[in-house]
């Protein structure tokens, strides 16, 4: 249970640990490290050299503006989730970081680094998915955006391309007709979730317009569900919270593992799709409704 | 083939050690092995069981889940740490000592790291968020009861006496 040997490389800068990493094909980044410090100890990943980045404090930052929430590659999980700002311009941000493993992890672990780590039980990929946020990268040969849609190829495996660092994850802010939620089942407090749903909803003139949710720990990848079709009055009643969970359950290809059979997992996908629909709707009605006295 | 060595440097309850590691040594083992701080126990070494939690900077982290070589910016603090100036136990070491919170006493120190924290945090907790404290940490023996009432009893000794 101890890490193969590796080199290790501190840079002082953003341009210098991009160098070092175009140099090296063998490199992996560390940031936050509360998953890929597992995996080296387990040896199911064993890079050549690491590039530790926790010494680039430019990279350290949460900024919010009206257009969204911005999270630079070292902001710790717990910082974005004390962000009273970033709670505001996007409350889903904070409430799907509440339930991010511990808050001891949390302390470690970075938003970004969740997001790039690509792991379909995370909770973060699917936010970013669900709101159309993106990525800014950068190697030595410039930046690039990344949106979410194009981020996830599979399980642990996102389209960065080796030399490419992760500076800077962009999760859009709440519209003002919107209403987010999110829910999880987990065996413990902290675990993993068994499956795990957030919520987006939108509204005009008292009636739902629409409605999306995104699911971790279901497939092997973030997935985003549009359910505005289960909606045709725009209202939120049993008959159509059934047929949301049909759609749901329709579009995805849940899983089986030791954890839960992929029938359990289609009835926690019900279950908790018309939980997160209804807090979410909830959330929209009350945001308009304060908006209109 | 001898690995190379890496000059780091760590401020472990506010002594500074030079130490000349591996870069894949563990900040665990290096407080262990190379400090023979042996007070800090590494269990699951892979961030579940929260045996090896220590204070940085104040904040609890997993020391098994960080490499010594990235630990030289911070103040660790260990259980080494905990007790007060004169060597008398500590708040929440009291409260464990009072309250049987500990049996074998393996996951002892994780508890008594992240608590202090806790309470930094919130100095007067419910049973509930006691519990919510310590849900990252694994206990093998107690059953958490005790070390529950140990929250509520270190938050009692903490608190200012009228």
């Amino acid at each position: 249970m101890k890490p193969a040997p590796f080199e290790f490389v501190r840079p002082a800068s953003l341009a210098e640990a991009l160098e070092v990493l175009a140099a090296n094909p063998d490199a992996k980044v560390l940031a936050g490290g509360q998953s890929l410090i597992p995996l080296l100890s387990m040896r199911l990943a064993a890079p050549g050299m690491l590039v530790d980045i926790n010494g680039i404090g430019e990279l350290s930052y949460v900024r919010s503006d009206r257009e969204g929430v911005r999270v630079g590659a070292l902001a710790r999980h717990a910082e974005v989730e004390g962000d009273a700002r970033a709670r505001e311009v996007q409350p889903l941000l904070g409430l799907a970081l509440r339930q991010v493993a511990h808050p001891t992890i949390r302390n470690r672990g970075t938003t970004v680094g969740s997001v790039v780590h690509a792991d379909g039980s995370a909770e973060i990929p699917v936010v970013l998915a669900l709101l159309n946020g993106r990525v800014a990268v950068a190697s030595s040969s410039g930046r690039r955006d990344i949106a979410a849609a194009d981020l996830f190829l599979g399980p642990m495996e996102s389209s960065l391309k080796h030399d490419e660092i992760a500076v800077e994850a962009f999760f859009p802010a709440i519209e003002h007709d919107a209403g987010v939620a999110f829910d999880e089942v987990a065996r413990r407090n902290g675990d993993y979730a068994l499956c795990g749903v957030a919520a987006h909803v939108r509204v005009s003139g008292g009636r739902i317009v629409s409605v999306r949710t995104g699911y971790l720990s279901v497939c092997d990848v973030p997935t985003v569900v549009d359910l505005t079709a289960a909606f045709p009055d725009g209202v939120v009643t049993p008959a159509a919270l059934d047929d949301a969970g049909d759609l749901a359950v329709a579009a995805l290809d849940p899983v089986s593992d030791i954890h839960a059979s992929a029938v359990y997992r289609c009835r926690l996908v019900r279950t908790l799709t018309r939980r997160v629909v209804v807090a979410a709707h909830e959330h929209a009605m009350s945001r308009v409704g304060a908006e209109v006295s | 083939m001898t690995e190379p060595l890496h000059d780091v440097r760590l401020s472990v309850n506010g002594v500074v050690h030079q130490v000349a590691v591996p870069a894949r040594r563990l900040l665990s083992d290096a407080l262990r092995h190379d400090l023979r701080l042996t007070g800090t126990h590494v269990g699951c070494e892979h961030g579940v069981c929260g045996s090896c939690t220590v204070l940085v900077d104040g904040r609890p982290m997993r020391s098994c889940l960080m490499l010594a070589v990235s630990a030289s910016d911070y103040e660790i603090t260990t259980v080494e740490g905990l007790a007060d100036e004169d060597g008398s136990l500590g708040p929440v070491q009291q409260a464990f000592k009072e309250c049987h919170g500990l049996q074998c006493g393996f996951c002892t120190p994780g508890f008594l790291t992240t608590i202090t924290a806790g309470l930094e945090e919130n100095p007067s907790p419910t049973a509930e968020e006691a519990r919510e404290m310590i849900a990252g940490n694994l206990c093998r023996c107690t059953g958490y009861q005790n070390i529950v009432a140990s929250v509520l009893r270190a938050a009692e000794l903490k608190a200012p006496q009228p």
